[in-house]
């Protein structure tokens, strides 16, 4: 499908090209040291958070001005939310999670620039991130907790006869847990982008076949706009569920007796 | 035309994986639906309750993209 | 992964060597290497800007606030307990000064009243030794009109009795007189 371009009498679908990791300047191979066009974006994302978190609130002012009330309201989510999902002590790693969400959310919301390139539509970042999770999760709950830790698997509530059972559908989920983390953010950015990009491959066919081009052109042109808002959404609710996710793993491993 | 048997099989493959996001769709909605119904008869609780509500969407969604994940492999990389 | 062949096997298949298709580009690991380092970059830089100086800041920020707006509450809280003792001093002094005015119009009222009572008694008396006079004037006319009645009637009954041509001797004209008075 992505490969039928014939030339300029056709229309191009070429819906993963806008994911293809280059170089930002010049071309060639994409090194692990190579300014690429991720770490463009990356870096961008990274600008933002310091203009909005750090700039924004360079006047400690009592009263708040807009950029800051932004700044307070993102803070307050987020610690709102490490609070009540992980209680007092997993204040201390509310920076860790800040972290994580504003990284995501900025990376999100950069990526739905025309043209721009979305980092967490890359199954890598999302690996990384979602690994970062995980690893932090089951060594805090180690060092912890010790052996202990491992009774986040033996449900004591459950009877006796299925407790094996469920321990094993908990081993299970626990390790798909970091699977179904990173997916979750890198499919639902690459699917939001993707049919943006199909939609977007229908609209120059009026200038193909003006017959039918008439009737599809606008309605492309309309879906474009309601996917785009729709993926504004999934945007911040993915980076949303994305932290809360990470809350929630790392209250097993704060208090892993259910 | 080996490969072309091998490409449509891929392509067929990419196409019943799709059917699994209609699954994450009814699931959702049942989360959603019925997180709705439950907050309509008790507004006080719903408040405390919404984080919830989006883990289990999250939950539910994960399922569909996977499928979705499937088909894109079929698609691009098989 | 089978990136090069599948690169290979759509270019021919297609015939068309000019477009190339990598699958899909979140598969090509050539580049995970890249994107893995600088997200590392970005997420430790992301870190340290937030903890070292965002979040306490914004911390500072929200907890100053809370601090003033309660202060503010506390002082408002004052004000409110000041102006509620101002209201019951106000209140406490209305009232004295109503009480004082009653008093005071009580007073003023009393000696009015006993002013008036003596100017009355004053008056009566006058009234009284006017009157007393008044009637020991009347009376004095009275008798006196009651002896010039007298005269009159004595000498008119000596001018009758002599026109008659009696010779009437005075004490017994008078005795007469007096006695037809009596009766």
């Amino acid at each position: 499908m992505a490969g039928d371009a014939k030339g300029g009498d056709e229309l191009v679908f070429k819906p993963m090209d806008q994911f293809k990791v280059e170089p930002f300047f010049g071309s060639g191979d994409v090194a692990w040291y190579t300014i690429s066009n991720a770490t463009v974006w990356m870096a961008l994302a990274v600008l933002c958070i310091f203009a909005l978190l750090v700039l924004g609130s360079s006047k400690r002012s009592i009263v708040p001005s807009r950029i800051q009330s932004i700044a307070e309201l993102a803070y307050g989510f987020i610690h709102k939310m490490v609070e009540d999902i992980c209680g007092k002590e997993g204040l201390k790693y509310f920076p860790y999670i800040m972290t994580l969400f504003m990284f995501i959310v900025f990376s999100n919301f950069l990526g739905l620039i025309p043209t721009a390139f979305t980092p967490t539509s890359h199954i890598a970042v999302t690996v990384i991130m979602a690994m970062a999770v995980f690893l932090t999760v089951t060594i805090l709950g180690f060092v912890k907790h010790g052996a202990g830790f491992l009774s986040v698997f033996w449900i004591s509530s459950a009877p006796l006869a299925l407790r094996p059972i469920l321990a094993l559908i908990e081993v299970i989920s626990y390790f798909v847990r970091p699977v179904s983390h990173s997916i979750r953010l890198a499919g639902n950015m690459m699917a939001g982008h993707a049919v943006i990009k199909v939609f977007a491959a229908f609209a120059p066919l009026v200038l193909i076949s003006t017959g039918i081009g008439l009737v599809v052109t606008p309605l492309s042109i309309i879906a474009i706009t309601a996917i785009y808002a729709l993926e504004v959404l999934v945007s911040f609710i993915q980076a949303y569920v994305f932290t809360i996710l990470t809350c929630v793993y790392l209250k097993d491993a704060l208090h892993p007796h259910h | 035309m080996e490969g072309d048997i091998v490409q449509m099989g891929a392509y067929v493959g990419a196409g019943l994986a799709c059917t699994g996001m209609g699954g994450a769709a009814v699931g959702v909605g049942h989360v959603v639906g019925n997180f709705l119904s439950g907050a309509l008869r008790n507004p006080s609780a719903a408040a405390g309750q919404t984080a919830t509500m989006f883990i289990g969407i999250a939950f539910a969604e994960a399922l569909g993209i996977f499928s979705f994940l499937v088909a894109l492999l079929l698609m691009f990389a098989v | 992964m089978a990136d090069e062949n599948l690169v290979d096997k759509t270019a021919t298949d297609i015939g068309e060597p000019t477009v190339s298709e990598p699958g899909m580009p979140q598969l090509d690991f050539t580049t995970w290497d890249n994107q893995i380092f600088w997200l590392v970059m970005a997420l430790i830089a992301t870190y340290f800007i937030l903890s070292r100086v965002a979040l306490p800041r914004i911390g500072g920020v929200l907890a100053e606030r809370q601090g003033t707006i309660s202060n503010d509450i506390a002082a408002a809280e004052d004000l409110k307990a000041k102006a509620v003792d101002a209201e019951a001093a106000y209140d406490k002094a209305l009232v004295d000064a109503r009480s004082e005015a009653g008093r005071i119009v009580a007073e003023a009222k009393a000696e009015i009243q006993a002013d008036l009572n003596v100017a009355i008694a004053k008056a009566d008396e006058e009234i009284a030794a006017k009157s007393a006079e008044s009637e020991k004037a009347i009376a004095e006319i009275r008798a006196g009109a009651l002896e010039s009645v007298k005269e009159v009637a004595k000498d008119t009954a000596k001018e009758i009795v002599a026109a008659m041509g009696g010779k009437a001797d005075a004490k017994t004209v008078n005795a007469a007189v007096t006695a037809r008075m009596k009766g």
